[in-house]
């Protein structure tokens, strides 16, 4: 797997043996495991999100060890992380997904006493709430899946513990989105995407257990079915549910479905499609090709999701101090504010501030007019000055999530009944 | 890659029998010195040593992965994992749902109608390759030519309809600006027209290469034979050349008809996600962990594919006619 040799040196008696280690005692932590941390080489995958070459890039830089990166969908993300355990070191999964494959126990736990910023984290994916007052959404809630009771177990913690599943890494909300140009009025509510008015221009994603969600906030808008729990719906409720879109496919409402962000990119742009679930960077992949297009904030509220990173099983030594080196280094801010130039939140909000500049941390986390240009990352321009972010401040709209990405117990009901729909 | 199956093909394949035979030959008669006094097992011996590679080959590579697809078409499934079992759940779901019906009915369909679009675009071709350009030079030169989409991938080809057929594409803009139509043509992209027309595009050289490959091959005394004795063209092409072209058409059918039957990535892309055929039946359940379930429907799709060719095979005997 690596280059290591044999000889396996725990950190601890790394420093309480070696005089080299003493003097790097005295430096910043990741020079702790001295020469062999540049054969270190941690293996990632995930979801094109967060696989970021530019991630690794700075990882190499500030720590030294290589991080491989692989980007696949979600529902690949799922079925490697559940079948191929050594085939990875650090799984980035979403929520969701950790729900479905945390039992197959190809994960390990993380100490929570080695992060260091762990209390800097947001409360979402420690209690649930953003704010003492706030209601947890429904769904598979990050603090639902953040805990385990000890270290082995594959059942989940009702609260905090010292075992975290994932590290939460990166989230959002995600909403339908428009466009502008060619809707030419309002859109406030979920149930406009079944709107006939919208016929053979519509779409929704064609990734089950995502597109379900967006499903029932449809459904739930039009009025036509009261969900007990979105996130966990009986058979009745997916009945019901596929009956509503199944007529509606019939009746040529979509144009067509999509499964990669790339696919709905081109839908909207090309006007293929005018209303469609989206998620946030397509929207800003779609505006930088100089067509409009709105994240559209609804009544209704988001649907939320949130990835985090989990440790394979099989980490352990070196690699496994390195892990924890990467996740704290992540918590540390660089990537918070990489990813927040994209529209995404980070976990810590706070430590990403300093990557930012005023008008940036402005724009995308205070809801604030832009003073100036916003670039991302990657150099495109996404708003000019006097620009407000669709939807408005972190608080907004991380507080009016209606639901979180989901996997229900009637799940694999659902998954036939999904496949059904799209052979309907 | 095309042009090795369709021409140089044959000639390659006597020599090759012959190099087999030379250098087993060696082997055998080291091998029968002392088998040939104990008595007859040796030719038995030899002809196993023949055949084993071939044997091993085709057990690990064939015959394995097809018995384990049917083993797991019988064991159970969790969202996470599958577990050893002897259950027809599978098979009960699959035959229970009138969804598999609907979608194999489609798979079909596509089948049919790009089976019968391909081989009278691929008939046409190959005729004119084959009677009507006279130098042989032109021929291969043309034939190239027809290959030449080879040169870039498949689902490139494939995606490349997109653009062109979208409400704002080519293809709408052209006919709107022609006034032959006022408003754009949503059946253009996203429908089973545009699943069709690419599999149409996809596959038709598959229908070309064999039936040009098997009109070279007529003897060019028949087609005078059949002039003198006062044969029309029409009669000439219907009663001579369509006869001895059968084989090719065969081979070719069950290219197209394979390849049609066994696709998902074309109908996903080319249907926008909204139709279905069997290989994307399967590709949804591989993708959410179902194996059994789609182990099950790919025993089904492996069993109508043979039955199709089996049918096929009743109509011409390509061994005998090749």
């Amino acid at each position: 797997m690596t280059t290591i040799s044999k000889v396996r040196y725990s950190r601890r008696s790394l420093l309480k043996t070696g005089g080299a280690a003493l003097a790097a005692s005295a430096l910043p932590a990741p020079m702790v495991w001295g020469q062999e941390t540049k054969d270190i080489t941690l293996r990632q995958f995930g979801t094109g999100v967060s696989n970021l070459n530019e991630v690794a890039q700075k990882v190499k830089e500030d720590l030294g060890f290589t991080l491989e990166m692989t980007a696949l969908d979600s529902d690949s993300v799922t079925q490697r992380a559940a079948t191929q355990p050594d085939s990875f070191d650090i799984a980035d999964i979403e929520y969701w997904i950790c729900k479905k494959v945390w039992p197959t126990g190809n994960l390990q736990a993380m100490d929570v006493s080695k992060i260091r910023r762990y209390d800097q984290i947001v409360g979402i994916f420690k209690d649930g709430k953003l704010t003492p007052e706030s209601e947890i959404a429904q769904g598979t809630a990050p603090h639902t899946v953040g805990f385990i009771p000890e270290p082995g177990a594959t059942s989940f913690a009702d609260e905090q513990t010292n075992w975290m599943t994932l590290i939460p890494t990166i989230y959002n909300a995600d909403t339908l989105g428009i466009r502008p140009d060619l809707i030419g009025r309002p859109i406030n509510n979920w149930s406009e995407l079944l709107n006939p008015e919208f016929a053979g221009k519509a779409s929704i994603l064609d990734i089950s257990s995502i597109g379900i969600m967006d499903m029932a906030m449809v459904c739930e808008s039009m009025g036509e079915i009261q969900y007990g729990d979105k996130g966990n719906m009986t058979r009745e409720e997916i009945d019901a549910t596929f009956a509503i879109f199944t007529e509606a496919k019939r009746a040529g409402q979509f144009r067509a479905f999509w499964k990669t962000f790339d696919e709905s990119v081109n839908l909207m742009a090309s006007g293929e499609v005018v209303i469609q679930s989206m998620w946030s960077p397509a929207i800003t992949a779609v505006k930088s090709r100089g067509i409009p297009c709105v994240y559209q904030p609804l009544e209704e509220g988001y649907r939320s999701w949130g990835g985090g990173i989990g440790l394979s099983k099989s980490l352990s030594g070196m690699e496994l101090d390195a892990a924890y080196e990467y996740i704290n280094w992540y918590l540390d801010g660089w990537v918070g504010g990489f990813l927040m130039r994209q529209g995404y939140y980070s976990a810590v909000p706070e430590t990403s501030k300093d990557y930012m500049t005023e008008n940036e941390w402005g724009y995308w986390f205070e809801g604030k007019e832009a003073t100036g240009e916003i670039t991302n990352p990657f150099g495109d321009v996404l708003a000019q000055a006097g620009e407000v972010r669709d939807g408005g401040s972190f608080e907004e709209r991380m507080g009016s999530v209606a639901c979180w990405n989901a996997v229900m117990d009637e799940n694999q009901y659902m998954v036939r009944k999904w496949n059904e729909f799209i052979a309907a | 890659m095309i042009c090795a199956v369709a021409q140089p093909g044959h000639g390659d394949l006597a020599p090759g029998g012959d190099d087999m035979t030379d250098q087993a030959t060696p082997i055998a008669l080291e091998d029968t010195k002392p088998a040939r006094r104990a008595g007859r097992p040796s030719r038995h011996l030899t002809g196993w040593l023949l055949a084993s590679p071939l044997v091993v080959v085709l057990a690990v590579f064939l015959v394995l992965p097809i018995a384990m697809i049917v083993m797991v078409s019988f064991w159970g499934a969790t969202e996470w994992s599958i577990y050893p079992a002897f259950q027809f759940d599978n098979y009960a779901f699959l035959f229970g749902s009138d969804v598999t019906y609907r979608v194999f009915f489609n798979t079909v369909k596509y089948a049919l109608i790009t089976w019968a679009f391909t081989l009278l675009i691929g008939f046409t071709v190959a005729y004119f390759l084959a009677f009507h350009v006279r130098s042989l030079g032109w021929q291969v030169g043309l034939f190239l030519v027809c290959t030449i989409p080879f040169w870039t991938s498949n689902i490139i080809r494939m995606i490349s309809w997109i653009p062109f057929l979208g409400r704002e594409g080519l293809a709408n803009s052209a006919l709107l600006s022609w006034g032959v139509i006022d408003k754009p043509l949503e059946w253009l992209l996203f429908s089973d027209f545009s699943v069709i027309l690419a599999f149409v595009h996809l596959y038709t050289l598959f229908m070309v290469v064999p039936i040009f490959n098997t009109m070279m091959r007529i003897d060019r005394s028949l087609l005078e034979a059949a002039n003198d004795a006062g044969a029309t063209g029409r009669q000439t092409l219907w009663h001579v050349i369509v006869p001895l072209t059968k084989p090719g058409i065969m081979i070719g059918t069950i290219f197209v008809v394979t390849l049609v039957m066994g696709d998902f990535i074309t109908v996903r892309f080319m249907s926008g996600s909204q139709k279905a055929n069997v290989g994307r039946l399967i590709s949804n359940d591989i993708s959410l962990l179902q194996y059994p379930s789609a182990s099950a429907t790919a025993v089904v799709l492996l069993i109508t594919v043979l039955i199709v060719i089996s049918v096929l095979l009743r109509f011409v005997d390509i061994r005998k006619e090749l």
